[in-house]
């Protein structure tokens, strides 16, 4: 069968509804099994030791106090003599242990001595960093509508074009902004349970990438791929940083090995903060020009930011954000910092770009005196990707749901009520997504049970739910009737949870696979009933002839024909292939509305509006979930969470959950979710959602504070400090 | 902490759980990876006059009840209530996810009062009453644990039993509770994936008395 399709929309039963998610009841009550929580016979607990430096060089290391620790089984260093530590909470040994007092008194037995070497970890300054020799050279793409004659300098051709640009334009806003490093904060830790069953390993890895990281452990430990089962039923959180086997995923299968037991070792949060990923910091100096209307003509910036120790920040190819004009400049200079190295973040890039660009935008409406709404759709004919009419009917939803027109007014010129004034912002975002690689087997067996695997994994997205929709509602069976197994590499491979491409890769995967078999199993009902397969129907739990509801079988009379032997059919979807199921990118319009004390700095939000489309919406109940969560993470960094480090040391201050503010139950104000599916939507198939939900909320709740107070807050987050200064210095 | 501060905690608090404060000091310092701190300790307590028994630092037999039944375990005095469900009872849905216990995802019951099980250590448990989210499960499960389902009320799900239990302990102590409430109410638990709205609904559900199981 080749040609795939979804049914039309209307006549579904669960796809494009809202579902229950099939472990949720697991979830709640304790009883799902994450990787810490697997705890075989005998397993030992093992605990990393992380460097207190940020810059040094291991001189010695002695373990041997360590080693005789009541209760210490193994101390293994992970660093040599003469190794550099770029770092603090880069990892020098491992101590596994009976119990966990055992393992941290053991940790803290290690006697290291350290050669101090130089530390640089600012990233705000560009300056700071030219006179510390921490920058790269500064990369720079200048895209002009009018170009040098043949035997002009190109750069001096570019610079005084820009200049006449800005000269001609009817307003020039110059501004600084800049967004954080924050990290993943994933509530489960990075870290594994390894155990051995002679020479093949069993990884219960925290992944999201059950199918591609048995490769990682085997290479380091001397066996291949097939010697190694990663598993994972449920993961405590990735959000982009838990891709790979990771050096201490492969110390614990080392460290099972050498004691022969099976061991567990989870990051301490610290050590998980310090080194297990974060985003990149992204700062920059803009100069935009604009006509009357707030049409932008020219855009000119310089950037900097850090990524970690091998440099980096936030990649100028999404600088400005989603609007692209015909006219800019664009420089960024990548800054090496002793700080932990960065790992994909939720939309890696864009919600920085938002940030550091949405918000010179509003700059513009702010200096023109008109509505921000109006300067964002103006600008929408110059979008980078082909959805402006997206966009302007997104705008209009959320507008609508957000009251904008009726609670709009000029930045600062609200009416204050005692020390708080309120404002509006918004922000608007783009993203890829589509399907990624994924095989999955659906067998139906001769009583009638159905179960589909492959190699994926629910990072909470609710990826086994929708597998289920989308094979029950295929084969016309209630959702409990499928049984879905995903979270282990001895399943069908499925690409890593990564990029908003999961439900799109596993409804490819399974609707294939599910049509497929269905076509088989009605060839049987077709011969046994006396009607032409073609005509078929599989719904409410029986196989029956269209049209003719007297000529039908029930799901489990229908698979009784298939004799001894079950069905086993194999869906496969490779990323990129012309598919009628799927499809890729996405718009998104997201609105703030904010509080802000003056006198204390504090911002609050009161409502946060999100308009999203995703295609066909597999899970309505999930889906919007994603949304919620996303937002809420918006209000994290954009309020409340930073990595602060020290200048003179390189600590990471705050690497501690009681000190990493993040916004709890009582901070998040009214979010209205409103997920945007017209008929086209439905019709382009499935594209994802995790990402692009993320990636506004920094733009549109630094500019709901620009207009409630009338000054921008430069830097992100907007803590009551940097509130505070930015209205002392207006 | 300084030695003074150790000093007036050593002198502060001197019977809980049946056990002297001094033997708790004495075997805890390396739970909180804190070894100097435990060997000051240690030198104070030796000063300080006491007629309890002491225990530590190895293993000792704890015995208390959890979730109904007597269990005895064996323990050393640093060890963690939640490192003794985990390990040792496989009762793992109270999650370790903060050793201060400032994320809540470890709130099991402890004599019927809501407490982190990461800062609660096993040996006060002595003879006291622990309930876990696990008794919430089932084929019938509590109210909280199903409208947490039916509202999605959970995304990874790391943190969602401790927030369960947390929800089931306010609502006990709030039956009618207001959304305002419901909003103030239940600052002690951190999810990353962004859950609190649909926390908010489900809790609220509950209060209306939906999703009754």
């Amino acid at each position: 069968m080749a040609e795939y399709s979804w049914p039309r929309r209307g006549t579904t039963s669960l796809i494009d509804t809202e579902q229950t998610r099939i472990d949720g009841v697991a979830k709640a009550s304790g009883a799902a099994k994450y990787s810490c929580d697997i705890n075989p016979k005998g397993t030992l607990v093992a605990r990393a030791m992380g460097c207190p430096h940020a810059h040094c060089k291991i001189k010695s290391i002695d373990i041997s106090l360590a080693k005789d620790v009541p209760g210490v089984v193994l101390v293994s260093p992970a660093k040599a003599i003469g190794d550099e530590i770029q770092w603090q909470g880069d990892i020098i040994a491992y101590v596994a242990a009976e119990t966990e007092g055992a393992a941290a008194e053991g940790v803290a037995a290690i006697t290291v001595e350290y050669e101090m070497l130089d530390v640089f970890v600012d990233d705000q300054h560009l300056a700071a960093a030219e006179a510390a020799d921490r920058t790269g050279k500064p990369l720079s793409n200048v895209q002009l509508v009018n170009e040098p004659g043949d035997d002009e300098d190109e750069e001096a051709f570019e610079e005084a074009e820009i200049q006449r640009l800005l000269e001609a334009s009817d307003v020039v806003v110059e501004g600084n902004y800049g967004i954080n490093v924050i990290t993943h904060m994933c509530m489960e830790p990075h870290g594994s349970t390894c155990e051995w069953n002679g020479d093949q390993l069993t990884a219960h890895l925290s992944t999201q990438n059950v199918s591609g990281t048995a490769g990682q452990f085997a290479d380091p430990l001397g066996i291949t791929a097939s010697d190694v089962t990663v598993h994972c039923d449920f993961i405590g959180g990735g959000f982009g940083s838990k891709f790979a086997a990771d050096s201490w995923g492969v110390a614990c299968a080392e460290l099972a090995r050498q004691t022969g037991r099976p061991v567990r070792l989870m990051l301490d949060r610290d050590i998980e903060l310090k080194t297990a990923g974060n985003r990149p910091s992204g700062f920059i100096k803009v100069k935009i020009g604009a006509d009357k209307n707030g049409v932008v003509q020219v855009w000119d910036s310089q950037q900097w930011g850090t990524s970690g120790a091998s440099g980096g920040g936030v990649s100028q190819g999404v600088v400005p954000y989603v609007f692209d004009p015909e006219n800019r400049r664009r420089t960024a200079t990548s800054i090496a910092t002793n700080a932990g190295p960065q790992r994909a973040w939720r939309a890696p890039n864009h919600p920085q770009a938002a940030a550091i660009t949405h918000t010179a935008y509003d700059d513009v409406a702010a200096a023109l005196g008109i509505d921000s709404y109006d300067v964002f759709l103006r600008n929408l004919d110059s979008v980078s990707n082909d959805k402006a009419d997206v966009y302007r009917a997104q705008m209009e939803r959320a507008a609508e749901l957000m009251q904008w027109k009726s609670k709009w007014h000029a930045h600062g010129k609200g009416e204050k009520k005692g020390s708080v004034v309120t404002g509006l912002g918004m922000g608007i975002h783009t993203w890829g997504g589509g399907g990624h690689n994924s095989t999955c087997r659906i067998t139906i067996h001769p009583d009638g049970g159905v179960e589909t695997a492959l190699g994926s994994q629910d990072l909470g997205t609710g990826t086994r739910t929708v597998i289920g929709i989308v094979v029950a509602e295929t084969f016309g069976l209630p959702l409990d009737a499928v049984n879905v197994k995903i979270g282990s590499s001895s399943y069908p491979a499925s690409g890593p949870s990564g990029g908003s491409t999961t439900v799109a890769g596993v409804s490819e995967s399974n609707r294939r696979a599910a049509q497929d078999a269905l076509a088989q199993l009605n060839e049987l009902v077709a011969a046994k009933l006396g009607v032409g397969a073609a005509d078929l129907v599989a719904k409410e739990g029986r196989i029956q002839a269209s049209g003719d509801a007297s000529k039908s079988l029930s799901w489990k009379e229908a698979c009784a024909l298939l004799g001894m032997t079950p069905l086993e059919v194999n869906g496969e979807f490779r990323r990129g292939e012309p598919s009628s199921l799927s499809s890729s990118q996405v718009a998104g319009v997201q609105m703030a509305e904010v509080a802000v004390d003056l006198d204390t700095g504090i911002v609050k939000p009161l409502k946060f509006v999100a308009v999203q489309d995703m295609g066909l919406i597999i899970n309505r109940k999930t889906a919007a979930s994603q949304i919620y969560g996303a937002v809420i993470m918006g209000i994290a960094y954009s309020i409340f969470e930073e990595r602060i480090m020290d200048l003179q040391t390189g600590a990471f201050l705050n690497a501690e959950l009681a000190d990493y503010r993040l916004p709890r139950l009582g901070d998040i104000g009214e979010i209205v979710v409103d997920l945007w599916e017209p008929d086209s939507e439905y019709e382009r198939g499935v594209v994802g959602l995790g990402e692009p939900p993320v990636i506004s909320p920094g733009a549109a709740i630094s500019n709901a504070v620009a207009n409630a107070t009338g000054v921008r807050v430069p830097v992100l987050p907007l803590t009551p400090q940097r509130v505070l200064d930015a209205l002392g210095s207006a | 902490m300084n030695r003074d501060q150790l000093a007036r905690i050593a002198v502060g608090d001197d019977e809980r759980g049946g056990v002297s404060r001094r033997a708790f000091i004495k075997g805890s310092g390396a739970a909180a990876a804190a070894t100097a701190i435990a060997q000051g300790a240690i030198v104070m307590a030796d000063e300080a006059p006491t007629s309890t028994a002491v225990v530590g630092p190895e293993a000792t037999a704890i015995t208390m009840t959890v979730n109904g039944r007597q269990r005895t375990v064996s323990a050393e005095p640093r060890a963690t209530l939640l490192e003794v469900l985990r390990t040792q009872l496989d009762l793992t849905g109270a999650k370790p996810v903060s050793s201060d216990g400032s994320s809540g995802a470890s709130t099991v019951w402890l004599d019927e009062k809501p407490v982190s099980a990461s800062t609660t250590l096993a040996i006060e448990c002595e003879g006291k009453s622990v309930r876990t989210v696990e008794t919430l499960g089932g084929v019938k499960p509590d109210p909280v644990v199903s409208a947490f389902a039916a509202h999605d009320a959970m995304q990874c799900g790391f943190c969602t039993p401790g927030f369960v239990v947390a929800v089931r302990a306010f609502l006990d102590k709030n039956p009618t509770a207001s959304e305002d409430e419901i909003r103030a109410g239940l600052n002690g638990n951190l999810c990353r994936c962004g859950t609190y709205a649909n926390v908010i609904a489900a809790a609220l559900d509950v209060v209306k008395g939906g999703s009754n199981g």
